[in-house]
């Protein structure tokens, strides 16, 4: 927001991208989360291209994230955030989407700030990032600038690098002057908060998958779930998706044609998808766990009906596991 | 009389944003101005996202409306 805005009051006209690779924090997740009266959440990258009064072009990118997250060159950071490739493709997606010959765009702005991020804002980083990305001097960082060799647009004039900015390090108060000099009151989440990948409880959980599948790979419908619910692997072979709340509920119906079900009938409950192949004994157990977050937990047996994906249905009256029956472990 | 503008359908139901903002904007690239396309959503996110998108890309919305889960959005191309 503050490096387009910068470049917007040199007169520079600016378009906004905005990647969705899946692991965003915002947007999905709002929509499947209840909002029982709350309003519902904005996007936050409609809302800064607004308040620039810029176009936003949102683009999926999907399936081509997925040889990003698979096989990321220079690793992951703390947890399964591919931050270096993630930076590098992004900046490689907008050069080739910025330079198509109908959109002419000249070069690539981005927020990053020297030194502010422990792995993709790395002295040693941005210049692998310009160069990975095929942007080379075209990518041009207006808030650290001033310590950077200078870059094309400066070069030529097009931007002056004077009132370009040497903001470096994690503190982000000069950031934070600069938005209200230039009369900003609020902001969107800056980097790492947004993507789920950052999350170490995501990521177990998106690793619990891959070594269930015994490989590494995903689908949308993959990633989705691991936002959704609790996940308990009672045994290698299956793992339940138990729902927390309502809005969880409604996302989960939208599964029941995929994976067998299981819903307490004899009180209020969670309705739960069982993903793997159970055994009877294992549906079992399932419907106890699901009995266990009904509200007939402390009752002596909670019926709950078991669905095939198929629609096929038969009901399992269980006794509600015992709190101390769950071991931790099982929570993915 | 003008004539009456015409009209172009996009179903983004069952899809959750930015997933419907994507898909007007597939769409829309593909209209012409004076076009006016209905989307049918039922993430009641798309209620704010998608008028949000139309603004910053000087779109009308003529008509929001939300019954039970179903939503409908009518855009005017520019």
């Amino acid at each position: 927001m503050l490096a387009a805005k910068v470049v917007m009051d040199q007169g520079i006209h600016v378009e906004g991208i905005n990647f969705f690779t899946g692991f965003c924090v915002e947007s999905h997740t709002h929509a499947i989360r209840a909002r029982e009266g709350g309003a519902p959440k904005r996007n936050n990258a409609l809302w800064v291209a607004e308040q620039l009064g810029i176009r936003l072009h949102v683009i999926d990118v999907i399936e081509e994230y997925k040889q990003v997250l698979l096989h990321p060159k220079h690793g992951y950071g703390q947890h399964l955030n591919p931050c270096l490739d993630c930076k590098t493709f992004m900046v490689r997606k907008a050069l080739a989407w910025g330079f198509m010959a109908e959109r002419g765009f000249d070069f690539i702005v981005t927020g990053e700030v020297l030194g502010q991020r422990p792995k993709s804002q790395r002295k040693a980083a941005m210049p692998m990032i310009a160069r990975e990305s095929g942007a080379d001097d075209r990518l041009l960082r207006p808030l650290c600038a001033r310590i950077l060799p200078p870059t094309l647009p400066e070069r030529e004039g097009w931007v002056d690098r004077e009132a370009l900015f040497g903001f470096h390090g994690r503190n982000r108060k000069p950031q934070i002057e600069l938005a209200q000099r230039l009369g900003f009151s609020e902001w969107a989440q800056p980097a790492g908060g947004c993507c789920f990948l950052t999350n170490a409880h995501y990521s177990r959980k998106l690793t619990d998958l891959w070594t269930a599948q015994g490989r590494k790979d995903y689908e949308l419908d993959d990633i989705m779930l691991l936002k959704v619910g609790r996940h308990i692997r009672p045994a290698p072979h299956f793992k339940l998706i138990v729902s927390r709340e309502a809005g969880e509920n409604r996302y989960l119906e939208g599964y029941r044609k995929r994976f067998p079900s299981l819903r307490p009938t004899s009180h209020l409950g969670p309705l739960c998808l069982v993903d793997g192949q159970t055994a009877p004994s294992d549906l079992a157990l399932a419907a106890r766990i699901v009995a266990r977050y009904s509200q007939g937990r402390e009752a002596a047996a909670v019926t709950v009906a078991a669905e095939d994906p198929n629609g096929e249905c038969r009901e399992l009256t269980v006794a509600p596991l015992a709190p101390a029956e769950l071991p931790p472990a099982w929570h993915v | 009389m003008s004539e009456p503008n015409p009209v172009a359908t996009l179903n983004a139901q069952g899809l959750l944003c930015p997933m419907p903002v994507i898909k007007v904007q597939e769409r829309i690239a593909d209209l012409r101005p004076g076009t006016v396309l209905e989307v049918l959503a039922t993430d009641p996110g798309a209620l704010a996202d998608v008028p949000a998108w139309c603004r910053v890309h000087g779109h009308e919305v003529i008509e929001s409306v939300q019954d039970g889960r179903e939503i409908r959005i009518r855009i005017k191309v520019n």
